[in-house]
């Protein structure tokens, strides 16, 4: 106990192993939230999720707090729908025939700078044989309105503004030009050239008329701004949310359980060669200069290109072409010295097995190197999970921060300006690697006798 | 040193000698042989893993039959001919190819006969891939791509090499002062491979700056003088290059400096300095007389590994090394290059590793060649 604290206390006098101590922390809690925030499944669904899951987010779309560091406000992507949001006011008049008139009215400000790039209407018509016929109509600032378009809705209905041609007709000659998006048009100073954006509350009303009597209608509001959620989207709508998050636990249960079993096995390997002698120890040692001349990397490549691109496939690969390398020499070099010692010999001589000795007298001395090799070897392995997805061989299912580095290479992230793309999974790679570096090169320091001091 | 031995021991020394260089022989076939093994079980592994055990095959067969298949039927199409002897086409088309590919030897006794050209650098033809010359050799291949790759990681090991060895040596002098604390706390920086820093290097200075190019070894069109090349090959390679030394750097730095104050920490270092020599006296002949052996195997383990290339640096930079013709080969299953280059790291491996046995056997006063075991 008061070991520990002594440890403890020495660790503290490393301003680096606390640095590095509390990124690890904040690593492992954020690998917590991300699991209890998004169930495991949950993850998997949405990232393969295609338009279906993501219809409401624009494309390579940086994060919404992107306009504090920006002079111009780039616009937020939303989407609304009318059962759901309290801000849309729904009227309904029946009328005697059996039609009805159901009004919906929606206000929302637009302050950016810049234009929406997309807006969509998603209808939801309840009806048997005779679809509703629906007005939209956009009420702007100025006091002008415009008529976005009349439309029967059938089942499921969309709407896209660009689309319509008669909208971008419409559009043009209030501007007095051509307007390649008529969104644009939609959000700017009436003729300004070029478009100035028209700030306030805008009103959007829709009359639509049913000719059923049970027969309804629900309208969801989706607009592509050019910002979107805590981290952006990437090509394929996704919020890179999930792959930032759940990249935390994936990295972790990676890096830690790779640097475990390589030195522990390691460990336990040397140690047997070393106590048992002969053959056995010449074994390892052949086997070690074999495995030296093999190329690591390559047959990883290979075994993700042939094989699987399992996660787990590939941790198990890393660590069995780990185990022999020349951690096992140093090893056996201080397992050698320490079978000398006396406490050895005693135990001998009072009958201990080797088994016994190996686990209980051998081993135990050599955790206190054990440990900083252990924790310094994390971001190795970290890395190399992220080298493989960054060269296509990433799991095909999980998300992970190499995979979203791997996305933006694939789409040409840097060439094209999508920096928020590759530089969010690199920062959380690169405080992952700090913070285990840190605290294992104190943990180094504070440990190895040798370094004491150094 | 050995002019300091009295004459009487002369005779006692000779016989030493003799022994010590039987020894020294017997030591060093026994290396050889092991390395021999060595060489042998890890090629044969490589060519294992790179065959998939003989699935490889399977998938050669199926490429064959398809494509053939196609072939027969693109060349048949406006011909009156029956469907037997359409067939029978395909079939013998199908069993020339593999013929011609080896697929009629199974693969046990092919992987031996692999492993037999292999092992006298017999390196053969690829599957799929082409040299830019239009070769299929893989010698060729691997010749084409090794300039680059030996331009790149030369003169980026070699830069990383000499620079953080002369560092830590002034380091080592001025322990504990604000630089020697700076390495310190700058060698986690070193967790991160050379890719991680390359795409930070990329968005900087290419995207961002505009100053150097994204990746490539030259510009399209390639500058006609000599100079013009020169200048434009480095401006490519000034990005790759520094991210390599980068994120060794200052770990290189610490290990070579803590290695050198172990060693200027030994008594007969204090002893030299209370004798008062000068500091640069102490350096070259009490920390760097001994050290030079680790020194030297660490340079030669250096001068190998610039062979396997940094495959994925070559591939973020776009950079026609050979790390990136590996990882490419292993994407056509093109198993020749990919045992081609395996069996050539195995090659000056093993050979620097048994030259170095040799070159302590000799220099070491410390290292006694089974000596003790008598």
């Amino acid at each position: 106990m008061n070991n520990l604290k002594n440890t403890f206390r020495e660790i503290s006098r490393y301003p680096s192993a606390i640095f590095g101590g509390i990124i690890v922390l904040l690593l492992v809690a954020l690998a917590i939230f991300a699991m209890i925030k998004i169930p495991y499944s949950e993850a998997i669904r949405l990232w393969r999720g295609g338009e279906e899951v993501w219809y409401q987010n624009p494309k390579n779309v940086p994060p919404t707090w992107y306009n504090y560091f920006s002079k111009t406000k780039l616009p937020e992507s939303f989407a609304v729908k009318a059962s759901e949001d309290g801000k849309f006011s729904k009227t309904v008049t029946p009328n005697a025939d059996g039609t009805a008139l159901i009004d919906y009215e929606y206000e929302f400000d637009f302050e950016a700078d810049d234009f929406p790039q997309e807006m969509f209407f998603y209808f939801d018509a309840d009806y048997v044989s005779k679809s509703p016929f629906v007005t939209v109509t956009l009420f702007r600032p100025d006091g002008s309105d415009i008529k976005i378009g009349d439309f029967g809705v059938s089942h499921k209905f969309t709407y896209r503004f660009s689309q319509d041609e008669r909208l971008v007709k419409r559009v043009d000659r209030l501007m007095h030009r051509e307007i390649i998006n008529p969104v644009e048009g939609l959000f700017a100073v009436l003729e300004s050239q070029p478009s100035q954006p028209l700030k306030g509350t805008y009103k959007l009303v829709m009359h639509a008329t049913t000719f059923e009597k049970d027969s309804d209608l629900d309208i969801e509001f989706v607009s592509h701004g050019q910002v979107s959620g805590l981290f952006g989207t990437d090509h394929a709508r996704r919020d890179l949310t999930i792959p930032m998050l759940w990249g935390a636990p994936i990295a972790l249960a990676f890096g830690l359980l790779a640097a475990l079993g390589t030195s522990v096995l390691s460990m336990i390997i040397a140690a047997i060669g070393a106590w048992f002698g002969g053959w056995l120890d010449e074994l390892i040692q052949r086997i070690t200069e074999i495995n030296l001349v093999l190329p690591f990397l390559a047959i990883l490549i290979m075994i993700g290109t042939f094989y699987s691109r399992s996660i787990w496939v590939i941790l198990g690969v890393t660590i069995a072409l780990s185990i022999f390398t020349g951690a096992i020499k140093t090893n056996r070099a201080i397992f050698l010295q320490v079978k000398e010692s006396t406490y050895i010999e005693a135990a001998r001589a009072y009958g201990a097995t080797d088994w016994r000795i190996i686990f209980k007298y051998l081993i135990p001395r050599i955790i206190p190197l054990l440990i900083p090799a252990l924790v310094s070897a994390v971001p190795g392995y970290v890395f190399l999970e992220a080298s493989l997805a960054v060269l296509g061989l990433g799991d095909p299912v999980l998300p992970t921060w190499g995979k979203i580095i791997n996305d933006a290479e694939t789409y040409n992230a840097l060439y094209k300006g999508f920096y928020y793309w590759i530089l969010e999974p690199a920062v959380l790679l690169m405080f992952t690697g700090l913070g285990f570096a840190m605290l294992g090169f104190s943990l180094d320091r504070i440990f190895n006798p040798k370094l004491r001091g150094m | 040193m050995t002019s300091e031995t009295p004459p009487k021991e002369n005779l006692q020394i000779k016989s030493t000698a003799a022994d010590t260089f039987k020894r020294l022989m017997r030591f060093m076939s026994f290396r050889v042989l092991m390395l021999v093994v060595t060489i042998v079980v890890a090629v044969y592994s490589t060519i294992m893993i790179a065959n998939m055990g003989g699935y490889v095959d399977t998938i050669m067969r199926n490429d064959i039959r398809e494509s053939t298949i196609m072939k027969v039927a693109a060349m048949t199409a406006n011909k009156p001919i029956s469907g037997d002897a359409r067939r029978q086409m395909q079939e013998e088309m199908i069993a020339l190819e593999e013929k011609r590919l080896g697929l009629d030897t199974p693969f046990i006794i092919r992987s031996f006969r692999y492993l037999g050209n292999a092992l006298t650098l017999n390196l053969g033809r690829a599957i799929y891939m082409v040299s830019d010359h239009g070769s299929k050799a893989v010698r060729a291949i691997i010749l084409e791509r090794l300039p680059a790759t030996l331009l790149l990681m030369g003169t980026a090991e070699l830069f990383l090499f000499f620079t953080s060895v002369f560092l830590a040596l002034m380091l080592s002098r001025s322990y504990g002062s604000f630089w020697d604390k700076l390495v310190i706390t700058l060698s986690p920086t070193s967790a991160a491979p050379p890719w991680f820093y390359g795409i930070f290097f990329i968005l900087i200075f290419a995207a961002v700056l505009k100053i150097l190019p994204f990746g490539g070894m030259v510009s399209s069109p390639p500058p006609e003088t000599t100079i013009g090349y020169s200048l434009d090959l480095l401006k490519h390679m000034i990005l790759p290059a520094s991210s390599l030394v980068i994120s060794a750097f200052f770990i290189s730095l610490y290990n070579w400096r803590t290695f050198f104050l172990i060693y200027s920490s030994e008594d007969y270092v204090d002893m030299a300095k209370a004798k008062g020599l000068t500091s640069r006296n102490i350096e070259s002949r009490y920390i760097l007389r001994p050290t030079l052996p680790t020194i030297i195997t660490n340079f030669a383990l250096l001068i190998i590994s610039l062979w396997t290339g940094a495959t994925i640096t070559e591939t973020v930079f776009l950079w026609p090394g050979l790390g990136r013709t590996i990882f490419r080969a292993i994407g056509f299953y093109d198993t020749p290059v990919i045992v081609g280059t395996t069996i050539i790291y195995a090659y000056l491996l093993a050979l620097t590793v048994f030259l170095l046995d040799f070159v302590y056997a000799i220099v070491d006063p410390r290292v006694k060649v089974g000596g003790g075991n008598k």
